[in-house]
């Protein structure tokens, strides 16, 4: 932390000056760390039509730590991880079971989850208001150990990449296909189900969970509009979640307004623009 | 495009590489897909594979595939006697690719082909291979344009080459000239059979275009839920069954 501390000392900002304002400098390593970690996931969500899903996990995220305290749990964040895992196996493995359309299937997972969160934080007339915290986020919270725990988390989704991107794309564009080849269609999605799902949990405190999934669908959307193959859409998806990160951490800081709201503006706004171009690939 | 014979055609499997499917039966739930389905697919012979929709044509395919569950026995038998799980090569039916997918073909094939992760630069090695496979089918023009904005017959004949590598000793194509217009049509069929003679494989598909069957198909199945009819194609086109499943057919549908 303290080689980032006198990297970002150099900055020309007046929260860069040696010394002050740590929490800021930690902030600005957390978005570095979550931003490409989002830029990737967001591929795969987009190309396998998940955003829906994503949504959905966030959701149960919440009802993990809900659980979680209840339970009278230190730690609610540990739950939640499990929460989610187990929420997102069983949903894969229920879209593989029923002929049901895979909305419908997000529909009724995300609306027990909620009921179920809900329920649990408020039992034995317990209040709703302590988890509004974990709606709106708080990336100015953020911790050396936290942001270590992110930086693995990103180390490992990198490992996965390499591992089983092409399988994952395969799925996705053909799963018969990928079935003919020996790719494991139904593990892939498990697989991938998962990482979001611990991905969503953990970064849920930092970025809110109202705004989280905007960070899961908004880079690769507009990476889409742009990009004529899967070096381009990375590129454009990873860079464009970077620097709109950055940039909402800038505003937020300036204009005193959440950072996760701003992130997603900025994002939308890198979405808005990346339309422009779309047209001229067709 | 003359007719291959192989001596022994229809005799079993002496001495003959050939895919054997006897009293194969299909269910899903309560429902019985396919029952009873024998027949012999030598290396070399091309089998079309004909029927009503509901048939049971891709739940056949599938079974042989090793994707569904089936009773009774599929066996494949090597040149040498031995027997083993063949090498297939599959074609799927009319795969809808988005249009904005941010894949080209390069990336869709590599992806399939290879284990080098196909986000990162591409080696040009990697680059090498896939543009000799594509060159199977001459589609190795289209490398760089996404799969998004290719034609039906385009996609098909990538699928193709993508189904002969790792190269085959069974090529399957489900419907492979549904989404394909004339001129397409023409060059599947001409390149289907340049194939078959280069490669040495048998090709089993299915279509619903019986005008195509008299000059390229060496014998057709006649399916509805198992085998009607099975000879050549004249003999299965002029033939009673074939009659009944599908004039009938119509003429019920007409009422």
């Amino acid at each position: 932390m303290e080689l980032w501390y006198a990297l970002v000392d150099l900055l020309p900002f007046e929260w860069a000056e040696p010394g002050r304002m740590l929490f800021m400098k930690n902030a600005l390593l957390a978005v570095l760390v979550i931003t490409p970690l989002f830029g990737l996931l967001s591929t795969m969500v987009v190309q396998s039509r998940m955003s829906f899903f994503s949504d959905a996990l966030g959701h149960s995220a919440f009802t993990g730590i809900a659980i979680g305290s209840l339970c009278g749990l230190a730690a609610p964040m540990g739950s939640a991880v499990i929460f989610a895992l187990c929420f997102s196996l069983l949903f894969t493995w229920v879209r593989h079971k029923t002929s049901l359309a895979s909305d419908t299937v997000i529909g009724v997972f995300s609306s027990t989850a909620v009921a179920l969160g809900i329920f649990a934080a408020t039992l034995g007339g317990g209040s709703f208001t302590k988890f509004n915290a974990l709606l709106i986020g708080d990336i100015l919270s953020v911790e050396p150990g936290m942001i270590a725990l992110l930086l693995g988390i990103l180390a490992l989704i990198l490992l996965l990449w390499v591992c089983c991107y092409n399988n994952l794309l395969l799925s996705a564009l053909h799963p018969a296909l990928a079935d003919s080849r020996g790719v494991q269609v139904f593990w892939q999605e498990a697989v991938l189900n998962a990482a979001i799902a611990v991905v969503v949990t953990l970064s849920m405190t930092w970025v809110g969970l109202l705004v989280i999934n905007s960070l899961l669908v908004l880079p690769g959307a507009a990476a889409r509009n742009l990009a004529r193959n899967s070096r381009q859409y990375h590129l454009f998806s990873v860079l464009g979640a970077v620097v709109c990160g950055i940039g909402g951490l800038m505003c937020s800081y300036y204009w005193g307004a959440s950072a996760g709201a701003a992130v997603t503006l900025i994002l939308a706004l890198y979405f808005f623009l990346s339309l422009l171009s779309a047209p001229k690939k067709r | 495009m003359s007719v291959h014979n192989h001596p022994g055609c229809g005799h079993g499997c002496e001495g003959l590489c050939c895919l054997e499917l006897k009293d194969m039966g299909v269910n899903l739930g309560d429902a019985e897909l396919l029952h009873g389905v024998s027949f012999h697919l030598h290396c070399g012979e091309i089998v079309a594979l004909i029927g009503p929709n509901g048939a049971g044509k891709s739940s056949l395919f599938k079974a042989v595939l090793g994707q569904l569950p089936h009773t009774g026995t599929i066996q494949f038998q090597r040149s040498d006697g031995k027997r083993s799980r063949p090498v297939i090569g599959y074609v799927p039916q009319s795969p809808t690719f988005h249009r904005g997918d941010p894949v080209s073909v390069l990336d869709f094939f590599a992806a399939a082909i290879g284990d080098w992760p196909v986000f990162l630069p591409i080696p040009k090695k990697l680059r090498e291979r896939v543009r000799k496979c594509l060159e199977r089918t001459h589609t190795e023009g289209l490398m760089d344009k996404r799969v998004g904005a290719l034609s039906g017959g385009e996609v098909q004949r990538v699928l193709m080459a993508l189904a002969l590598e790792p190269l085959p000793q069974i090529l399957i194509l489900d419907e492979p000239l549904s989404g394909v217009d004339v001129e397409g049509e023409r060059q599947l069929l001409d390149m289907l059979d340049e194939i078959r003679r280069s490669y040495d494989l048998s090709i089993l598909f299915s279509t619903h275009d019986f005008a195509t069957l008299e000059p390229f198909a060496d014998k057709v199945l006649l399916l509805r839920n198992t085998v009607l009819k099975s000879g050549s194609p004249a003999e299965v086109l002029s033939s009673a069954e074939f009659q009944e499943v599908f004039h009938l057919r119509l003429g019920k549908g007409a009422e």
